[in-house]
């Protein structure tokens, strides 16, 4: 008669299953039950990170497996398991998965997920993933409800099945079907290897573990995506003794949702190249083309710089670029910038706009909402917004003169038929280009060599280059003629 | 010893056990069976008649805990 195992064992017998090495020896998760998994009496979850954990010591992985944790009751499977560790937001595990599988591409990455996260919240994202045929492994827990919540139906939950929130049945009409998982991803190119296995009895978990291992050892391969269902029994929820949960995982769930490899890719699947390391930390501000210490090498800035910008324009007018322009040499003038476009229908036809901001002191606000420039490339942007720039502003118009009625003598206007004056430069597209250099050469903004840099780093097209150049040198002129005029 | 020996030997953990029974449903030589009395959680911990055995390891595969079962195995030299 044993008493807890307590017996001594016979001579003779070596130990060939006991707890894997890839669980801590004891949970921290609390102060008491150290000893024990949160999980109630007869949790498929138990039995499925038994499995993985096994997996995980057979293929020598421990030292380089990663395991995301999901929201649902396996949400402490990093007290269990001693590998590195992610819990993340519901649903989100692919995703993250993605980048640490991407950032490590040396670690196995294992997306742990339930019914509720994966097929439900998260169904973007692994549908994504899958698509995009992450080399990550996917264990993805179906026991057809909500558990930790309290029983809700769930995208799995059988039709008729009574659930706190179908407590008339699932209905067809008002739920829909039982979402079938590894059949809709098998519908994608990507996903290498998916298969649907139960917790049903002893033969289904040893079916059970092949597979999980599979689709560990795939990764371990350098395939590409692989993803574990596991029907699998929730006793407390379901309401039933663990043995008649697991009797119901065999004949009903099964029934709903066959067993059996759906997708198998893995003698033909294209071997995926090998995935940079992410750069060193170190080796960032180099890379970003900044110094050292974090701040581009830059003249010391006065503080009472404030230059509150609005460029509008038709869409295609370069109104976003000319703001990136203006931005860009205000970071190498040395000030703190801001640039902000605004994108939406308008982009085609109609007026787009960006706001930028160059300050002596930290932008405490992208926008720009009392503008002190303002680059108005056609009339209807011209009459949006005239009347938000502050007295002693300015206002660039791309129009031989601003209409009647938009006359404001408490801001300076210059205007100019900057996009005619381009196109006989060669392109009406760079009229953005010739309105910069009429602001430089009427307002000190920023200085003249910072604006040259600034289109040298953004404009790769040699030519284009050299058109702006003159397109921003005849800016310049319009205000110079208009000065000399003013003079006489 | 006229009596055949084991091939295998079961081990359990009478306090990380919570008596869910499913290794007494999977036992194929039905040598397990929950415990009359409580452990100190609350459960009836399954127990190992203390011999039977086969050493087939499907109680470790269908128990929920880590490390509630441990299986040994008789050496092939020693039997």
């Amino acid at each position: 008669m044993s008493d807890g195992g307590l017996d001594p064992v016979p001579e003779g017998m070596e130990i060939l299953h006991e707890k894997a090495a890839a669980f801590y020896g004891r949970y921290e998760r609390k102060a008491e039950l150290q000893h024990q998994t949160h999980y109630c009496p007869g949790c498929g979850h138990g039995v499925a990170h038994k499995l993985l954990a096994r997996a995980i010591d057979e293929l020598g992985v421990q030292d380089r497996a990663v395991l995301v944790s999901p929201v649902g009751c396996s949400v402490f499977a990093y007290y269990y398991f001693d590998v590195g560790n992610v819990q993340v937001a519901h649903g989100r595990a692919p995703a993250v998965a993605t980048g640490i599988k991407r950032a490590r591409p040396e670690a196995v990455v294992v997306s742990y997920q339930g019914d509720g996260d994966l097929a439900a919240i998260g169904t973007a994202e692994i549908l994504h993933a899958a698509n995009r045929g992450e080399p990550i492994t996917v264990i993805f827990i179906n026991n057809a409800i909500y558990g930790m919540t309290g029983g809700q139906l769930a995208p799995t939950t059988p039709v008729g099945a009574v659930s706190t929130t179908s407590p008339y049945g699932r209905s067809i009409w008002n739920e829909g079907y039982p979402l079938h998982v590894v059949e809709t991803l098998a519908s994608l190119e990507a996903p290498v290897y998916l298969e649907r296995v139960a917790l049903g009895n002893a033969k289904q978990v040893m079916q059970a573990a092949k597979a999980i291992r599979r689709g560990l050892e795939n990764q371990v391969k350098g395939l590409g995506f692989s993803l574990i269902e596991v029907l699998s029994p929730c006793p407390t929820i379901w309401n039933e003794t663990p043995v008649e949960a697991q009797k119901r995982v065999r004949e009903e769930l099964a029934k709903i949702y066959p067993l059996g490899v759906v997708r198998d890719k893995t003698s033909d699947a294209p071997m995926r190249p090998a995935r940079k390391a992410a750069p060193a930390l170190s080796e960032l501000p180099k890379l970003l083309e900044i110094e050292e210490n974090g701040v581009r090498a830059a003249a010391k800035a006065d503080s009472s710089v404030d230059w509150r910008i609005k460029v509008a324009g038709f869409g295609g007018q370069g109104v976003l670029m000319l703001g990136e322009v203006l931005a860009e040499a205000g970071l190498d003038a040395g000030l703190e910038i801001s640039w902000l476009p605004s994108y939406g229908p308008e982009m085609r036809s109609g007026t787009s706009n960006c706001q930028v901001r160059l300050s002596g002191k930290p932008v405490d606000s992208p926008l720009v909402s009392k503008p002190n420039v303002l680059i108005a490339l056609n009339e209807p942007s011209l009459r949006k917004f005239l009347h938000e720039v502050v007295p002693g502003g300015y206002v660039l118009y791309n129009g031989a003169a601003v209409p009647e009625d938009c006359r404001r003598d408490d801001v300076r206007v210059i205007a100019g038929e900057f996009a005619r004056i381009a196109d006989e430069l060669g392109s009406s597209k760079a009229g953005n280009i010739v309105a910069l250099g009429a602001l430089l050469e009427a307002a000190d903004v920023v200085g003249g060599e910072f604006a040259d840099q600034a289109l040298e780093k953004l404009v790769k097209r040699p030519g284009w280059l050299a058109l702006d150049r003159k397109a921003l040198q005849a800016g310049r002129e319009v205000v110079q003629k208009e000065r000399r005029h003013d003079n006489e | 010893m006229a009596e055949k020996l084991d091939k295998g030997w079961v081990e359990i953990d009478g306090d990380e056990c919570k008596g869910c029974g499913l290794c007494v449903e999977a036992c194929v030589p039905k040598v397990l069976k929950l415990g009359e009395g409580l452990n100190r959680y609350g459960y009836h911990a399954a127990e190992y008649e203390g011999h039977g055995c086969s050493g087939c390891g499907l109680c470790f595969y269908v128990c929920p805990e880590p490390g509630a079962i441990r299986v040994y195995k008789r050496l092939r030299a020693a039997a």
